[in-house]
């Protein structure tokens, strides 16, 4: 498959686009806005830009607690994202969900889960949906390598084979569950070998590179619509920053970080294909500014909203 | 007005529901052939096809998983847990999404989900399959529990459950499904707001016995003693026990000023401590006559034997004592 210059350039913008909002998000939090803590993807940006761009705006992701990536991927606008983590009324969530919990159902994401594994059932009922429906779309469904050691994973991929659901699993695997390495943590070849266990057909990708991600997502996609099968991805990839704001990084080496950072970061690499390619540094550089007058007016849009008004909360638990 | 036990009114309250909307589907385990361990969904896949009624794997937590998901995208699902006790394999789905999201997502969603479940002892089933677990959830904010305490309520709450906006368990005494009595075959209503109301079975004006599930039987068949014939005595089934009901215990403690609770389940944290709490904290404390009494099962799993069980269980002789006292 060779992309087109503008869905590469499309696929470049939204791994930037989530590299600086996280980018702002560490600054704001360092500044003490933002109360609680979050989990950052930086480093992880091709999984979630070259997945989300594969998909129609009809079809659903459920995403994980390391979700800003996945949310933007699908369309979110940031300055509501922005305004979700600060409390505001213009917030996703009007400031009940926080950074863990954002959903926006009008661009198909279901929301992010703070429960490892807590959206794979999920994705399974949304799937059984649209089966019921006769609809043509697809159920992504974003997990984390710490998700297939839960229970739910297993009960999840083992309906969803049975069933003949349109959901693709796609594990982001980071290599880390909090401080837990993945080698550590998971019995047997490896996780893309657990979905080929239960009849699904599963592939090990480089979740850094962002065509690669894009094409099999595409691919997958379109066979899960023609085939009526289930199809599961792990993309490895790399997390550069701690689990969350209390992490020390006491678990790995800095010269793994250093070697992620400097060998297989997704943007870079994909900035040195552009321009081998031939896209002008003009080009990317246009780009860059406009993703960042975007980062910097949504933070300032959303530090001048208004606070969400504190309502009957215990009537707003029931709908 | 045919004559039915719960599991047969439950199951023409299903059917009225599958019938009448498309979307809505029933999953769980052995519900199709089988027609569920307890019979509650004999005949539903003849009449409405597998794909409608969705039997699953041994599989609790993707059975309530898939409800969460399926009803956020359109649809109404009714899922069983074969014993509510299995419902603990199911805690993730119904507690951390179910009960949140709407709230988390800020009002973005709903899930309105039923999760059924045969509870309660009586059976001999001992301690994995007696259980009454219904309080643990009445902790947790964005569920509605429910209750029912004979045939006609277990159907009429149903259809108010599957018309309720929110995720609702629907806990179904087994020894329920044993008693037949005649049935109203009401229509599906308009709205839920039958949810939360409690049920004066008798009235009275010398004590207040509040109760719900099977636990209303043995109240009335305690009533109905010969040494109590001389007394006025009002019996409240809550029917729902999250939200509880709290007007019409007020009402009628007003004309009564003695309070006794009975419930099946164990007494620690419960149904019947809050609603003992609730009414002893408002200014009903200054006109009870005596303190209020709880009536509940052993703080014990439940034995098999059935001298041992009915140990546990509280018995018509108990509550007919603790009325004794209390007059």
């Amino acid at each position: 498959m060779t992309l087109n210059l503008d869905k590469q350039l499309e696929l470049h913008r939204m791994m930037m686009l989530i590299r600086l909002f996280e980018e702002a998000l560490e600054e704001m939090f360092s500044r003490g806005l933002l109360h609680g803590t979050m989990h950052l993807s930086i480093g992880q940006e091709a999984t979630a830009a070259g997945a989300c761009l594969a998909l129609e705006k009809e079809d659903l992701i459920t995403s994980t607690h390391r979700g800003h990536g996945h949310c933007l991927g699908k369309g979110a606008d940031a300055f509501k994202m922005f305004a979700e983590l600060l409390g505001r009324e213009d917030g996703y969530c009007r400031g009940r969900g926080g950074s863990m919990h954002i959903a926006d159902l009008s661009n198909g994401n279901l929301g992010a889960n703070g429960i490892v594994a807590g959206s794979l059932t999920i994705s399974v009922g949304a799937a059984l949906s649209f089966q019921m429906q006769k609809k043509d779309n697809i159920v992504l469904c974003f997990f984390g390598d710490g998700a297939v050691n839960e229970g739910s994973f297993h009960e999840a991929l083992n309906l969803a084979s049975l069933w003949d659901l349109p959901v693709l699993f796609l594990c982001e695997n980071n290599q880390y569950g909090m401080s837990m390495a993945s080698d550590k943590a998971v019995a047997g070849e490896s996780i893309a070998s657990r979905g080929n266990s239960y009849g699904i057909e599963s592939i090990q990708i480089d979740g850094n590179d962002v065509e690669a991600v894009f094409e099999s997502v595409t691919s997958f996609k379109n066979e899960i619509l023609s085939s009526n099968r289930p199809k599961f991805i792990e993309a490895v990839t790399y997390r550069y920053r701690g689990h969350s704001k209390s992490d020390r990084n006491l678990y790995r080496t800095s010269d793994e970080i250093e070697y992620w950072k400097e060998e297989k970061d997704p943007i870079k690499r994909y900035i040195g294909k552009l321009m081998e390619s031939g896209v002008s540094e003009e080009k990317l550089k246009e780009i860059d500014t406009s993703v960042k007058e975007l980062i910097r007016d949504s933070v300032k849009k959303a530090l001048d909203s208004p606070l969400s008004p504190i309502t009957n909360l215990e009537e707003d638990s029931y709908a | 007005m045919p004559e039915l036990t719960a599991g047969q009114s439950i199951n023409k309250a299903l059917s009225l529901i599958l019938e009448s909307n498309q979307t809505a589907f029933i999953a769980g385990e052995d519900i199709g052939i089988y027609g569920g361990a307890f019979g509650v969904t004999e005949g539903l896949l003849e009449k409405f096809g597998n794909e409608r009624i969705k039997d699953t794997p041994i599989s609790e937590d993707v059975i309530a998983g898939l409800a969460v998901g399926a009803s956020m995208t359109g649809s109404r699902p009714i899922v069983e847990m074969q014993f509510s006790d299995f419902i603990v394999n199911a805690m993730d789905p119904i507690v951390n999404q179910a009960a949140k999201l709407h709230f988390m997502y800020g009002g973005a969603v709903n899930v309105p989900i039923v999760v059924r479940g045969a509870s309660g002892a009586g059976t001999g089933a001992a301690a994995q399959h007696s259980q009454s677990l219904e309080s643990w959830f009445c902790h947790v904010p964005g569920l509605k529990v429910v209750t029912p305490s004979n045939a006609q309520n277990a159907y009429d709450l149903l259809l108010r459950s599957y018309v309720d906006p929110n995720p609702v368990i629907f806990m179904e005494h087994k020894l329920i499904y044993k008693v037949k009595e005649n049935v109203t075959l009401n229509p599906i209503p308009k709205d839920s707001s039958y949810l939360g109301k409690a049920s004066v079975e008798q009235e009275g004006t010398d004590i207040t016995i509040v109760s719900y599930s099977n636990m209303v039987n043995v109240v009335k068949e305690a009533v109905a003693l010969d040494e109590l014939q001389n007394f006025s005595i009002e019996i409240i089934d809550l029917q729902t026990v999250s939200p509880i009901d709290f007007e019409t215990i007020k009402n009628s403690l007003i004309k009564t000023k003695k309070l006794l609770v009975c419930q099946e389940a164990p007494p620690n944290s419960s149904v019947g401590t809050t609603v003992i709490s609730k009414v002893v904290e408002s200014d009903l404390f200054n006109i009870l006559e005596v303190a209020p009494k709880l009536i509940s099962g052993l703080h014990s799993p439940m034995p098999s034997a059935k001298h041992l069980e009915s140990t546990v269980i509280p018995q018509k002789e108990d509550i007919l004592n603790a009325i004794q006292d209390m007059l």
